[in-house]
Order: C-alpha cells, then structure tokens, then sequence
C-alpha cells in the first residue's frame, strides 16, 4: 500500500478492511495490486477480477497509458503555441482513466468532467474533438450518442447528479448498463455531488461515483474538502466504497469491475476513491509553485503510474523493443493526428452564435440574426465587424 | 496618486477593509495561498491570517450560507465567487436569504456581505466563464448591484460596498482587470462618490449613452470616434445597477433627448429593457426617438471564437447611436 501520501491527514490506516462491501465508517487500506516498483502483489479479494487480463492486454493498457499522456503533451505544447486557448492536463491520472474506461461496456454511459480525456479517448472520442471546445471553435467537441460519453463538464459536480439520472432510467428500463460520473476530490464538497449520493442510494440506482482524488482542487489540498478519506464519506450515503491506488492500472480496474459488476446485479450505487496526483498544473493558466512544495511532486513522481505497468512488462520479460516500437508509433500517430485536426479545424461562420439556442424557430432570436446579417452587410470587410476597435 | 491595474486597486481597497474593520472576513476558493485565480486577493492571507482570508470548501452554497451566519454574527463577510459562471449554485441562498433577511426580520438582522464576481466576457475563456448574470440580481429586492469601470473606483467601491448595511453583489469586468490607471489611495471612501451614484464620463449634447462595467471603455471609445463625426455623445457610467441613478440619467436624457444603452448581457430581460421603460416613463415628452438597445445576443454565451460578435463593439454601439439619431445605419429602411 502507499504509505506515503500527502495532502490528506486524519485518519490513519487501520486493518484489512473489507473494502469490496464497505459499509463501516472504518477508514480503509488502499487497494494495490502493482507496487510503484512494478511488482505485482497478490490480493485474495481482488485478484479474480483482473485474472483474465492477459500479457497482451497488459501490453494494450501500457499503449492507452502512453497515448493519452502523449494527447496530453500534444494539447499543453498546442496551448503553448497559441493553437488552443487553455486546456487541463491529465498527467498523472493515466492509470485512473485508462484502468476505469476499459473496464466499461460500450451500452455503459460516462459523464465526465472536463479533465477526463484519457476516459473519453477510450471511448472513442476523436483526437480533435477532444479539443474542438478548448480551442474555442464550439461548446462542446462530440454527440453524446455516438460513444456513450456526455460532454465535457465545467460546473463542478453537476454531472453526477445527471450519471444518477441517468441511472435511474436505466433501472425504469429494466437494462444492466451502467452510468459513470467522474469527479475530482474537490467535487465532494458540492451539493451536487452530495445529492448524487442520496439519490443513488435512496433508488439504489446503478451508477458508479468514480472520484479521482489528485489531490489538489486548483490550490486547495484535499484536507481543506475532507477530514476523512474521501471514499469513507460514502457510508453515511449508505454507499459502499471502494479506496483504491489510482495510480495502478490493475487496481483500478479490480475495483471498477467490482462496482459494474455490483450495479449490473441490481446492487447499486458504489463509490470509489482512486488515489493519484495531478502532477501537472490545474491548467495551463495556473502556476502551481505559488502553492505546490516541490517535493510532494518528486515523491509522486516516484509513483508514476506508466512507470509502474512498464516495470511490471519488463519483470515478466514482455517489454520487447517490439512493443515500445508499437506503443511509440501509436502515440506518435495520434498526436500527428491531434495536431493535424486542430490546427486544420474549420472555423465558425458568425451567424452560427444563432444555431441551436431552441429546437423550434423563435421570433425573438430570428430578429436579432437578421439585424445582426444586416449589420454585418453594412461593413464592406466583414472582418471589421469582429473587432472591439472598430472598424470606421 | 499610484498607477496600478484594476485588479490591484481591488487588491489595495480589500487591504484597507481589512485593515480597518476586524469584522471583515474575506472567503471563497483559492483566494488564500493562491491569491485568487486572477490574484485579487492576493498577498491578502499572508498578511491577515487564515482566519480573515479564509480557503473555503468547493462550495458555493456553503460558502453563501456560511456568510449569512458569519453575518449574523457580526462579521462583514467578503465573498468571492471564481468565476460568474459559478454564482448559480448560490443563487439560493443569495435571493431567497441574504436578499431577504433584513425585510423578514423587520430590520432586527443585517446582512452586510458583498459578494465579489469577476464577469464578462472577451478574454477567450471556456463555458461558464464569461456570464453577465447581473439582471437575475437586479430583479431581486433586497441586493444592491454594483460594477465598477476604472481602478479608482474599484478601489473606493469595494470599501463602499464592504461598508454598506445592505448586501453588495460587486461585479468586476474581469476584461478590464489588467488595465491601469490612477488611484488616489487617501480618498476616504465617505467623501467619493456614494456607491448608488451614476457618474458622466463625458459630456455630449446629441445622445446620451448609457453602460457599466467592462464597456464603459468600449462606450468612451465610441464618443471619442464619434466626436471625429460631429456627434457629441453623453456616456454615463451607470456604477450602480440597482438601484438605478435615475435623477443622473433623467438630466442627461432632458438634455440629450436620445438614449442608448449597451450591456454585454442578452436583450431581453436585461437591465437595458428596465432602463429604456423607466426612462421612457420619466422623460417621454423629452424623447426624439426610442431608446435603442445595444447588448449581447438572446444566446447562451458563446464559445471564444464567436464572442466578439456577442459582444457589443465599438462600432455596434455607433450603429445604434446612428439610430438613435435617424442617420444611416445597419437597419435603415427597415420598420419596426
Ligand atoms: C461550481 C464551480 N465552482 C468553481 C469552479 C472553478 N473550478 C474549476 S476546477 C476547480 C477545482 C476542481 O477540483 P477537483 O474537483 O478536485 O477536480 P480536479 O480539477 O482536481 O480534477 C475549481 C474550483 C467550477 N468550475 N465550478
């Protein structure tokens, strides 16, 4: 287990726990089936779920982990160079993301905040579309329906309560898919997030609470949100939970398998905690050294989660110059594919700040698109329209 | 006199609150360490404690309650919302108990909180980042609303607003945040002028022109490039949203006979629709023409790239002043 956590104090550790059925307000071990050192430990309670993953897939997990860091790097460096306007890195959460979003069904529906683009790659989210509302070209840069994932959330745990929904929707129709909300720590303390719980539990709704602890919300440690650990708060919802290492590919998707498989079987609503570190900035615009000390960096870096499922290929001798040649090639292929998609974007024609405010055409609004056609057509440049200095 | 930004002069007038009145207790997200995501407050924590400049919970709700008991208290609780967008979760606690305390308890209880909201829109932001939800305040009884437009009155505002009895919502047009100008830091903030006053920005005697917040700049930008036309525009800085200034409004319009108001936030419903009514009541027979309108969109706010045709501009505030006068203009020939 990793002993050496920061941000959050309180409770210590105590005993086993039975973590897969939690309903004491014990605090819990934190689930671990790879050491940061890459050796892969024995657990009795969760073992069985992870027991059909195959080297192969073992190797597949360690390619999703390098591309979506690889996206990651791709949009910060597009930010850098003025092609998008802010995006929020992931680096760090890899395993988080990749372990949870593999573990879904496609019939499984995701609600993701606007940090989950290793979750919503997974699903099949197109690299540009991953970035089409960062770069400022639309609000949002897919159709829910066509991957099961909702769009990006910006309103801090508002989609949790929408996963729950979701979910009892499912439960009306008598499906066994599965609704999955991510948050951050930080969430937790909205009422929105806390209301999620009560639903969940009150219909005994099949969604699970996929809680990213990073850490940090913004500037803010985890321990100004919660004296207790984050996944102990979800028994006072009646909620079992789950408080696993985030930063273990495996682990986490133990515990997701665990929770899916719960909320299939008419179980309900579980909550888990994955414990892992945002080691990049809040975005691109935060400066994490006002508030960061640089060694609480350095030792999460030492937890790295690729790293980790790297050192665990290489233990079983399945680290092959072929396999770092494929991984290598499919990073390279998608952030070619990133950039090429961002920068060829095409932009927004002006009237369509009109487009889909109402399904039905609306008097008020066809009034001001044409007075503003009207006022575009008086400039000989339409482009004079666009600027705040003027034109005349 | 010290030149310094906008967001400084904010800095400077939340310095002095707390200087002054232990009472005052500022609270909201990562204004402590971090001094604020446009570090507004920053250096504040260091120099006041944990206890005066307080890193609040993710939550807004919690956040706006825990002021209406601090105030109870006897604290005159500061309140920083991150973001416009983020105001809404609460909205509860903002119009049904800080905006009616004080009438419920038949005046036995004060709510003297000011809640600070960097809004607007022009810096290229995401969703939720740009919003001028001040016409949801406005039409709330109860709340005073105020934006202030230059530094100096950034400065004196704040203190005016952390002084009021009443509830303040202070709206900072976080555009201009980073322009600078002159403060006069000895301005006691009892001898400026009171926190419900319009002021006139420049004189004019053809139409008068009426904003707050982030487009005063943009309306005085546009009196100037008029004044090159031959038209004498009369800008008035609205400072106070409610209540309204209407005396300051009524002399100008007298004068003007032309009245033109511009907001970022939507048409309909806005505090320009409440304007051009109230006006049109108080001044009809001095009226040469309509009230014209020149705001954003009925249209959530857009994504960046779309925001400058929101927003009005320069020339769509000259445009509806051509109206306002009957010159040529993007609608000419049009009826109604
Ligand atoms: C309702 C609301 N309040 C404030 C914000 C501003 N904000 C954006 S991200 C953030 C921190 C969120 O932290 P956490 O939930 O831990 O998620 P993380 O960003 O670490 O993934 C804040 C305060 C917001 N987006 N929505």
């Amino acid at each position: 287990m990793l002993t050496d956590e920061v941000g959050q104090g309180g409770t210590p550790a105590v005993g086993p726990g039975n973590s897969t059925g939690h309903r004491g307000g014990a605090s819990q071990n934190l689930v671990q089936l790879i050491t940061p050192q890459g050796e892969r430990v024995s657990h009795p309670e969760y073992d069985p779920w992870v027991r059909d993953i195959s080297d192969e897939q073992l190797g597949s997990l360690y390619e999703d982990m390098v591309v979506i860091r690889r996206i990651d790097a791709e949009a910060t460096a597009l930010q850098r160079q003025g092609e998008l306007a802010l995006w929020p890195p992931l680096l760090g959460q890899e395993a988080a993301q990749i372990g949870s979003a593999r573990t879904l069904r496609d019939d499984d529906f995701v609600f993701p905040s606007y940090r989950d683009n290793g979750v919503a790659y997974c699903r099949g989210v197109r690299p540009e579309d991953l970035v089409r509302a960062w770069r400022g070209n639309a609000s949002a840069g897919w159709d829910p329906f066509t991957v099961n994932v909702a769009t990006q959330q910006i309103i801090i745990g508002a989609q949790s309560l929408h996963a729950t929904g979701y979910a009892m929707g499912i439960q009306n129709d008598g499906a066994d898919c599965v609704a999955v909300a991510y948050f951050g720590d930080g969430a937790t303390s909205e009422g929105d997030v806390n209301e999620a719980m009560v639903f969940a539990a009150s219909f005994q709704a099949p969604v699970v609470f996929f809680c990213q602890n990073n850490h940090w919300a913004i500037s803010e440690p985890v321990r100004l949100q919660s004296h207790i650990h984050l996944a102990d708060r979800a028994s006072g919802f009646g909620i079992p939970s789950i408080r696993v290492d985030g930063n273990d590919v495996l682990a986490v998707m133990a515990a997701t398998r665990i929770a899916l498989d719960r909320a299939r079987r008419g179980g309900g609503p579980t909550f888990i905690e994955a414990v892992t570190y945002r080691m990049g900035p809040h975005t691109t615009a935060d400066d994490p050294t006002r508030y960061r000390d640089a060694n609480e960096l350095e030792d999460w870096a030492a937890k790295d989660p690729i790293s980790r499922v790297k050192s665990l290929l290489d233990r079983k001798g399945l680290l092959t110059a072929d396999l770092e040649a494929a991984v290598a090639a499919k990073a390279d292929a998608v952030a070619k594919e990133l950039r090429a998609g961002t920068i060829n974007m095409p932009e927004p024609e002006p009237l369509d700040i009109f487009k889909h405010v109402y399904s039905t055409p609306n008097s008020w609004l066809d009034r001001q698109q044409d007075h503003y056609s009207r006022y575009l057509a008086s400039f000989g440049d339409p482009a004079g329209a666009n600027s705040e200095e003027g034109a005349r | 006199m010290t030149q310094m930004t906008f967001a400084r002069a904010i800095n400077s007038g939340l310095r002095k609150s707390l200087e002054n009145d232990p009472k005052v207790v500022l609270m909201g997200e990562d204004i402590g360490t971090l001094g604020g995501v446009f570090r507004v407050t920053d250096g504040l924590q260091k120099d006041f404690g944990k206890h005066r400049v307080v890193d609040t919970p993710l939550a807004e709700a919690g956040i706006m309650g825990t002021a209406v008991g601090l105030a109870y208290r006897g604290y005159r609780p500061v309140v920083e919302i991150q973001f416009d967008g983020f105001i809404y979760p609460a909205f509860d606690q903002i119009v049904s108990q800080v905006a009616k305390m004080h009438y419920r308890t038949q005046g036995a209880v004060k709510m003297p909180i000011t809640v600070r909201v960097p809004f607007g829109g022009g810096i290229g932001s995401p969703e939720h980042h740009s919003e001028s939800p001040e016409a949801y305040f406005t039409h709330t009884s109860g709340l005073r609303v105020v934006s202030p437009s230059s530094p100096q009155d950034a400065y004196t505002m704040i203190q005016q607003a952390i002084s009021c009895d009443d509830p303040v919502l202070y709206f900072e047009p976080k555009r201009r945040y980073h322009d600078k100008g002159d403060v006069d830091e000895t301005l006691e903030p009892g001898s400026a002028l009171p926190l419900g006053n319009a002021r006139v920005i420049t004189d004019g005697r053809d139409v008068t022109l009426v904003a707050y917040g982030p487009l005063v700049k943009t309306a005085r930008d546009a009196a100037i490039a008029a004044a090159d036309e031959g038209v004498s525009i009369e800008v008035i800085d609205l400072r106070s949203l409610a209540p309204v200034d209407y005396a300051a409004l009524e002399a100008s319009v007298r004068k003007t006979g032309r009245l033109v108001i511009t907001h970022e936030a939507g048409q309909s419903g806005g505090l320009g629709a409440e304007l051009a009514a109230s006006i049109t009541e108080r001044c009809f027979y001095y009226l040469e023409t309509a009230p014209v309108r020149v705001t954003g969109f009925d249209v959530p706010y857009p994504y960046s790239k779309l925001e400058m045709h929101h927003l009005p501009s320069l020339d769509r505030i000259l445009d509806g002043v051509d109206r306002a006068l009957g010159r040529p203009n993007s609608l000419s020939g049009l009826e109604g």
